[in-house]
């Protein structure tokens, strides 16, 4: 039961009790017009960014989104090189991440003494506390040149001659490029998996695992059959929201793709993503065309992400009716 | 008869197998969090002299410092702060004393999710488009308004967050000794929820002050002392961005520093705002 809403006065107001209803209803209306300023700010993003990629949008049409093209003298702008890269580095991303995440997620609830648990979360929320840009010069300057000498070659040499494989790992050996990418990218977004994982299985009824040992489950059977189906909406919910950010991740990005307007099969390739095209060229961008599709992708960036959350709010949402909070 | 326990055997060893494996993530987690700051520290230390904090950006190859990066980004994450803690704080209370469950206050609650979960660099478009545009040239006004974006949303999610975990029965208690409703909140269900919504503040300008994307386009960067708002501002993130992606070694050398810098500014941030929460507000 909340507060009542704002009683109607009944007895003859004194002064006092005037000015009390006064400042009442104008606080009550500062802190709406906050709160809708919250919403102006969101309308006012997807507006001027629409109004910003509309010379784009006149210009290139719904083809803007698959084609390759991305030429800034000639003037044509196409960004499939783009949302290809933004799409297989975050694609690269999880499929490291979300395996480390949940494992980190069972060994903070499942395996770990009591007095490694604390420290172990705090380093693991204090991954999530690093600027971006830190990753993308630590991956510049120290993992690319360990990928590049050590590494890849090794992997390249390996898998020459194997069908598939052999394209996927094509030389040279730069060290940066899209797999160097999603790596950072799965560095950057692990804490987050970790963590939301971790709470989503605080969460299970320890009933339900007691029940389950009691049947004579090991500690991976009653994780597998009983903590991973319960937590398993909640889990893909937290996914999701680290999905968004790896999509949305600029800087370390920038640092380590290679910034190349080619799609290229091979993970050692350099490539681009939306967010690095648009940190790279934006200050400099020749030309109003350039400008406005350099917009148009960030619109196309936003709608990406927006759609990401939804989807993740919405499960988390389920996942909270489910544990009935 | 005799029992076999080779079915029982191969499930306790997949379970094994598996807790190992388990060990194993949490391991690679400590360690990229180890090694980053291990390299961080080492670089780092190597680049920082008293110059660091007393002169400006030096050309290639000459001596200098980062005082006008420092300033900038004080300045900046400050203006930011100043603008986005009041509205963030007053839309939060309303989230939490007024809106509640209407549907408005769903709505809203909704679209602050959106903005705390949208690409920092789209923020950075949005003010290139409605103030460096509009204004003609990039300022400190216009990067510190992108900071200011992105921290609402933060402090607007946890200041609802910790007055929601202050009872009822409080506010009812005030409510019934008389006192107004905007007293209620100010007086009682503030004063309950300080030491939260101070440590969203803090975990809001930690977050800012390590942004780079938004800053690229609005402030800009400046490579001369700019103590004026109204032109291009230098800050970390985007010194940093602009020293380490050159070839000069005195440039890069800045660049570790300034990262140890903004890292340990953010770090010690993060803990001093896990200190300030209270344990009752623990999730």
């Amino acid at each position: 039961m909340s507060v009542a809403d704002e009683a109607p006065p009944t007895a003859p107001m004194n002064a006092v009790s005037r000015r009390f209803a006064r400042i009442d209803s104008s606080f009550h209306n500062i802190t709406r017009f906050a709160a809708f300023a919250v919403f102006g700010v969101l309308i006012g993003v997807i507006a001027s960014l629409y109004l910003g990629a509309l010379p784009s949008i006149d210009k290139f049409g719904l083809a803007f989104l698959w084609t390759n093209a991305w030429n800034p003298v000639t003037e044509k702008f196409g960004a499939l090189a783009q949302i290809y890269g933004t799409f297989v580095s975050s694609a690269l991303a999880m499929l490291l991440a979300v395996p480390i995440g949940i494992g980190i997620a069972i060994f903070l609830t499942e395996l770990s003494p009591w007095f490694i648990k604390r420290p172990v979360g705090i380093a693991i929320e204090l991954l999530a506390g690093i600027p971006s840009i830190i990753y993308g010069m630590w991956g510049l300057f120290i993992f690319a040149p360990v990928l590049q000498t050590m590494v890849q070659p090794y992997i390249i040499d390996t898998f020459a001659g194997v069908p598939i494989l052999q394209d996927l790992f094509a030389g040279p050996p730069f060290g940066i490029g899209m797999g160097t990418a999603g790596v950072i990218l799965a560095i950057m977004i692990l804490p987050f998996i970790a963590s939301i994982t971790r709470d989503v299985f605080d969460g299970v009824p320890p009933v339900l695992k007691e029940a389950a040992y009691g049947l004579g489950c090991t500690r991976w059977e009653v994780l597998w059959n009983v903590v991973l189906p319960y937590a398993r909406v909640g889990v893909t919910g937290g996914i999701m929201l680290a999905l968004g950010r790896a999509l949305g991740e600029t800087m370390a990005v920038t640092f380590i793709i290679g910034n190349s307007h080619k799609i290229s099969p091979s993970l050692f390739a350099p490539g681009t993503t939306i967010s690095a095209t648009i940190a790279n060229e934006f200050a400099e961008a020749v030309g109003d065309m350039h400008v406005s599709a350099l917009i148009e992708l960030g619109l196309i960036l936003f709608a990406i992400t927006f759609v990401v959350l939804l989807t993740a709010r919405y499960m988390l949402y389920r996942a909270e009716q489910r544990s009935g909070r | 008869m005799t029992v076999s326990t080779a079915k029982y055997d191969r499930r306790l060893w997949l379970s094994r197998i598996m807790m190992a494996l388990s060990l194993i993530s949490a391991v690679i987690g400590i360690l990229a969090l180890a090694i980053i700051l291990t390299t961080l520290f080492q670089r780092g230390f190597a680049g920082i002299n008293a110059h660091v904090f007393t002169e400006v950006t030096p050309p290639p190859g000459a001596e200098g410092g980062l005082l006008n990066s420092i300033y900038g980004s004080l300045f900046m994450t400050g203006l930011a702060v100043v603008v986005a803690m009041p509205l963030g704080v007053l839309a939060g209370t309303y989230l939490a004393e007024y809106g509640r469950d209407a549907r408005v206050a769903v709505l809203i609650r909704l679209v602050n999710d959106v903005l705390l979960s949208a690409p920092s660099i789209v923020i950075g478009l949005f003010i290139y488009e409605v103030m460096v545009k509009q204004m003609g040239h990039f300022s400190g006004w216009a990067g510190a308004m992108a900071l200011a974006i992105i921290a609402v949303p933060v402090i607007v999610r946890t200041t609802e967050d910790m007055l929601r975990l202050i009872p009822d029965p409080l506010r009812e208690a005030a409510t019934a000794l008389g006192a107004p409703r905007w007293h209620v909140i100010s007086k009682v269900a503030f004063q309950a929820a300080r030491a939260g919504i101070i440590t969203g503040i803090l975990l809001a300008i930690a977050r800012i002050s390590g942004e780079t994307a938004p800053l690229l386009f609005t402030s800009l960067g400046n490579n001369n002392w700019s103590a004026d708002p109204n032109a291009p501002m230098a800050s970390l993130p985007v010194t940093i961005f602009q020293f380490a992606g050159s070839p000069y070694e005195n440039w890069k050398d800045l660049a570790w520093a300034g990262a140890l810098i903004i890292t340990t500014a953010v770090l010690l941030l993060n803990i001093v705002a896990r200190l300030f929460r209270n344990p009752e507000a623990k999730r």
